[in-house]
């Protein structure tokens, strides 16, 4: 970048994330999210201590607990190896939830690159090349192209993740080019091109910063749409394979024994839901909290 | 007073927000009779808006009324239930707001807007075609050419005078008998703001109906109301009758407000009033004006000055008078 | 040319595509602004005043004519325009609102042109500061973000921001039309202030014409893109010679009675500005005029010199 633009003002930022908490904790649901996510994050994160039967996350068996209802030894119950569907449940958070972060840290900055740039050269030949591309990846039905990645190559969680990032980036892109598209009429950019300022830094520092709310709301939304396709692909058998306790594989192979153990899906499935609804209710309390307010 | 259409006594109104709460109105008290026409006027931030929110009852949600009444006909409007209010709203008091642009739905078309107001502002079971002629009758009230090809336009084909003008008839449907205008046409141009101003001038003293102006156009508001209520930081400071008030305004806030006005005979304009509007979280103990007073007394600084009647028709809150 | 003719438009147009047809929205008006005048250009919106301010400054390329800046013919994009002569122009606009980042600190907002221009390098802050004293406010806004500050604050920025890379020329699209009274006056008498100071040329957008009586020195008047009357400002207002400047003279709102005396005979107001895209025949104005005649249905009249400086286009004075 020509223009080195040092942050001459130490940031008062204290202020700010309190006032943003205050928004934040106004909305009940919110708080609700949080939790949710909180208790998701926190037992992927120490699904070995926590977990109940540690050992039960890969290959091991005990025929003597097997398909064991729900108990108190056991709160949602065995699967048909013995193995505790809590625990299971726990460490599948953690398979989840690494997918969603590889797959957005792959994902939100391309998009959000790409999408940046080429609205700000709205309507030049940048745009044009960038967004067809875009339009040409969104117009795949992203499922069939996520299966049809997964069986080519060999079902695996790291070809999922590929095949899954490969038809996300293009909502961040398209996400960042609204934006960026009409805050390139606000007469704050118009003001940084008369003074002369190099496009570098217009794009990256008068345009990025306002479009960092809506992208971090989106990506919270997505946590929970990412892990729901990478279900999906486990569930037809072309993500994470058994025995990685991911949670859409065990609602797959927990299927096959509904109704008569229904808990080894149900509870899977509800875990699932669980924290998709935890980073929706998230992502709204975040992006009411963000969004800027005049006094 | 059986004369009072709308009387608002000693509302008070707060915002509570991270930093505290905002005192933004302290003690408004309002009086407008039938087929008065009220002026309001003050700087952006003094309350207007937020006291005509309080008499529509749509305040947000983080708003609160520590105390005070909103006397409609005799009834408290802060004290009915949603039911009651939503009534009046859709048959007797009607708002129009500054941005007409806001306040149509861009996805349906001016007719479908304006054909649902007509629909819910009477008990009467109307048929579609009554509407529809009542809808037309509507746009050629307001002046509008073509009534019959608006209906079918989206509300972005029009220009902003006419999306104002279908706000105005929209609002006119409702308001029966009190039309509250927020700074009309204020983003307009002058001859378009002049011919609004103009045209709401004209409907209501033919329906008979009672209106009260919010405006910054100081001009615009002489030429069309009987008498004004100035405000400042959530006071009225002063009424007085229109012509009285533009010869001799005599709160020093009123007279420093129309020395910035620019004038068309040229000479400049006059130094601003120094200093900004109060803080509402923590306002002047006293007369809210005080810190900006050219004649601030000691006594201006510790007690809040009452709305007091000087003469006829004419009231003033400052000490300079006791 | 003068030498103190800072900017010359020579017949300047600038045309839109749009889906509607071609919006002539600036069609071929000359106009000289000189040195440290303020040359004010007024008329309703849709008269293409703003797209006359925003084509001189560069953000538009002109789709004819030339713009002069001190004798030398501008480069019509703003992008191929060198740093020295963006930093020679400037420009305030309509929206405070929109004119600040709203994610940005005003210090920052205010650098911008000092670190671009490289001025005052190593006491940026310090220059800051001074800029910020020069339009009358506090210091401590440094810190403070543009939500925090209300809008008419959020101008007076927007014009440190436009003084800080020192230009000759700043171009005022209605600074004030968004603010009251009370803010609009401090605003107004701040830009006289420093303009006297610091020797500044403006040129003045507004559809407000008590305003315009008050700050401009000449005055211009456009409707659909065309330059109907320019004169001398107290000229402009006491003797009035257009149709269109009568109307729009007479139509002021007005508070007192010494104003009421110089008004023109109440001419009522009627119509609006037609379509851009779909201009009367003629003289654009005849649909509204008063004064219309046979000839102004056909002809577009040309701008004649009245009297001294005081020129109008009008068939009335051909």
């Amino acid at each position: 970048m020509r223009i080195p633009i040092e942050k001459f003002i130490t940031p008062d930022r204290k202020d700010s994330i309190k006032r943003t908490w205050y928004k934040f904790s106004s909305n009940p649901l919110s708080i609700i999210g949080l939790i949710s996510v909180l208790i998701v994050t926190l037992s992927a994160i120490f699904a070995p201590v926590l977990a109940p039967y540690p050992e039960s996350w890969g290959r091991w068996v005990d025929f003597s607990q097997a398909c064991q209802p729900p108990s108190w030894k056991h709160p949602f119950g065995t699967d048909i190896y013995g193995r505790d569907i809590l625990s299971r449940i726990m460490f599948g958070f953690r398979y989840d939830l690494l997918m969603a972060i590889c797959i957005l840290a792959m994902v939100v900055p391309t998009g959000t690159f790409l999408g940046l740039i080429a609205g700000y050269y709205r309507g030049t030949w940048i745009d044009t090349v960038i967004m067809r591309i875009t339009d040409i990846f969104l117009a795949i039905p992203s499922i069939v192209l996520a299966l049809a990645i997964c069986a080519l190559l060999k079902p695996s969680l790291f070809n999922s993740m590929m095949a899954v990032s490969l038809l996300w980036w293009p909502w961040y892109s398209r996400l960042a080019y609204s934006i960026a598209s009409s805050l390139r009429n606000e007469y704050f950019v118009l003001a940084a091109e008369l003074i002369g300022a190099h496009p570098l830094y217009i794009i990256f520092s008068e345009i990025l910063p306002n479009c960092l709310a809506p992208i971090f709301t989106k990506m919270t939304l997505d946590v929970g749409w990412v892990i729901l396709i990478g279900a999906t692909l486990s569930f037809v058998g072309l993500g994470a394979q058994e025995p990685t306790p991911a949670l859409g594989t065990m609602v797959s192979v927990g299927a096959k024994y509904m109704p008569d153990y229904w808990w080894m899906t149900i509870f899977p499935a509800l875990a699932i839901a669980f924290t998709i609804l935890g980073f929706n209710l998230l992502g709204d309390g975040i992006r009411d909290a963000l969004a800027i307010e005049e006094i | 007073m059986s004369e009072n259409l709308l009387e608002v006594k000693d509302l008070y109104v707060n915002y509570k927000i991270y930093e505290g709460i905002l005192k933004v109105l302290n003690g408004v008290n309002l009086t407008v009779k039938k087929k008065e026409k009220v002026g309001l006027i003050g700087e952006s931030g003094c309350g207007k808006t937020t006291t005509m929110k309080a008499i529509m009852r749509i305040l947000p949600d983080n708003a609160l009324i520590p105390n005070g009444n909103i006397f409609y006909k005799g009834r408290d409007i802060l004290k009915m239930s949603d039911d009651e209010i939503q009534k009046i709203r859709r048959e007797n008091i009607s708002m129009i707001f500054q941005d007409p642009t806001a306040a149509l739905n861009p996805v349906l078309t001016v007719g479908a807007q304006l054909m649902d107001v007509i629909k819910y502002s009477t008990d009467e079971e109307l048929t579609k075609r009554e509407i529809r002629e009542l809808a037309i009758k509507a746009l050629k009230d307001v002046a509008l050419p073509d009534p019959e090809r608006i209906l079918k336009n989206y509300p972005i084909m029009l220009s902003g005078g006419m999306r104002q003008r279908i706000c105005i008839a929209m609002a006119l449907i409702s308001a029966k008998e009190l039309l509250i205008a927020d700074e009309p046409g204020t983003n307009l141009d002058v001859t378009i703001q002049d011919q609004i101003l103009r045209l709401i001038g004209r409907l209501v003293e033919e329906r008979g109906i009672s209106v009260i102006l919010i405006s910054h156009a100081l001009g615009a508001v002489k030429g069309l109301v009987d008498k004004v209520y100035v405000m400042y930081a959530g006071d009225i400071v002063e009424m007085a009758p229109t012509e009285k008030l533009f010869s001799d305004p005599i709160h020093p806030y009123t007279q420093a407000l129309f020395k910035t006005v620019p004038k068309l005979t040229g000479g400049g304009i006059p130094e601003a009033i120094k200093g900004r509007i109060p803080d509402y979280i923590n306002p002047p103990k006293g007369c809210r004006f005080a810190p900006r007073c050219i004649h601030a007394m000691p006594i201006c600084m510790k007690e809040k000055p009452p709305l007091k009647n000087i003469e006829d028709e004419r009231e003033v809150a400052c000490f300079l008078y006791e | 040319m003068n030498n103190d003719e800072i900017i010359q438009v020579k017949d300047l147009k600038k045309y839109f595509k749009t889906s509607l047809g071609i919006v002539r929205a600036v069609d071929g008006i000359s106009f000289t602004i000189r040195e440290g005048e303020t040359f004010g250009l007024v008329g309703e919106s849709g008269s293409g005043k703003s797209t006359t301010a925003f084509t001189i400054m560069g953000v538009y390329e002109p789709t004819d004519g030339e713009i002069y800046f001190k004798g030398s013919p501008l480069p019509k994009s703003v992008k191929k325009r060198p740093l020295s002569l963006r930093k020679e122009m400037q420009m305030v606009f309509q929206d405070p609102g929109s004119s600040l980042n709203p994610r940005k600190r005003i210090g920052q907002i205010i650098e911008l042109p000092l670190r671009v221009h490289r001025l005052h390098v190593g006491r940026e802050r310090e220059r800051v500061k001074e800029l910020l004293e020069m339009v009358g406010l506090p210091v401590d806004f440094i810190n403070r973000y543009p939500g925090a500050i209300g809008g008419g604050e959020k101008q007076l920025v927007a014009i440190a921001r436009a003084l800080a890379s020192e230009p000759s020329f700043i171009a005022l699209d209605e600074p004030t039309s968004a603010l009251d009274v009370s803010m609009q006056a401090k605003i107004i008498n701040t830009l006289l202030r420093i303009q006297k100071e610091l020797n500044l040329t403006y040129l003045f957008i507004t559809h407000n014409l008590s305003l315009m009586r008050n700050v401009a020195s000449r005055v211009g008047i456009m409707y659909l893109g065309k330059m109907f009357e320019v004169a001398e400002t107290s000229e402009f207002f006491h003797k009035p010679l257009h149709p269109y400047t009568k109307m729009l003279l007479s139509a002021i709102p007005v508070i007192t009675e010494e104003e009421e005396k110089i008004k023109p005979k109440r001419v009522i107001s009627r119509g609006e500005i037609p379509s851009p895209v779909n201009v009367p025949s003629g003289c654009y104005f005849h649909p509204r005029c008063i004064d219309c005649m046979e000839i102004c249905k056909k002809e577009d009249p040309p701008m004649v010199e009245v009297s001294t400086g005081h020129f109008v286009k009008c068939h009335l004075y051909t």
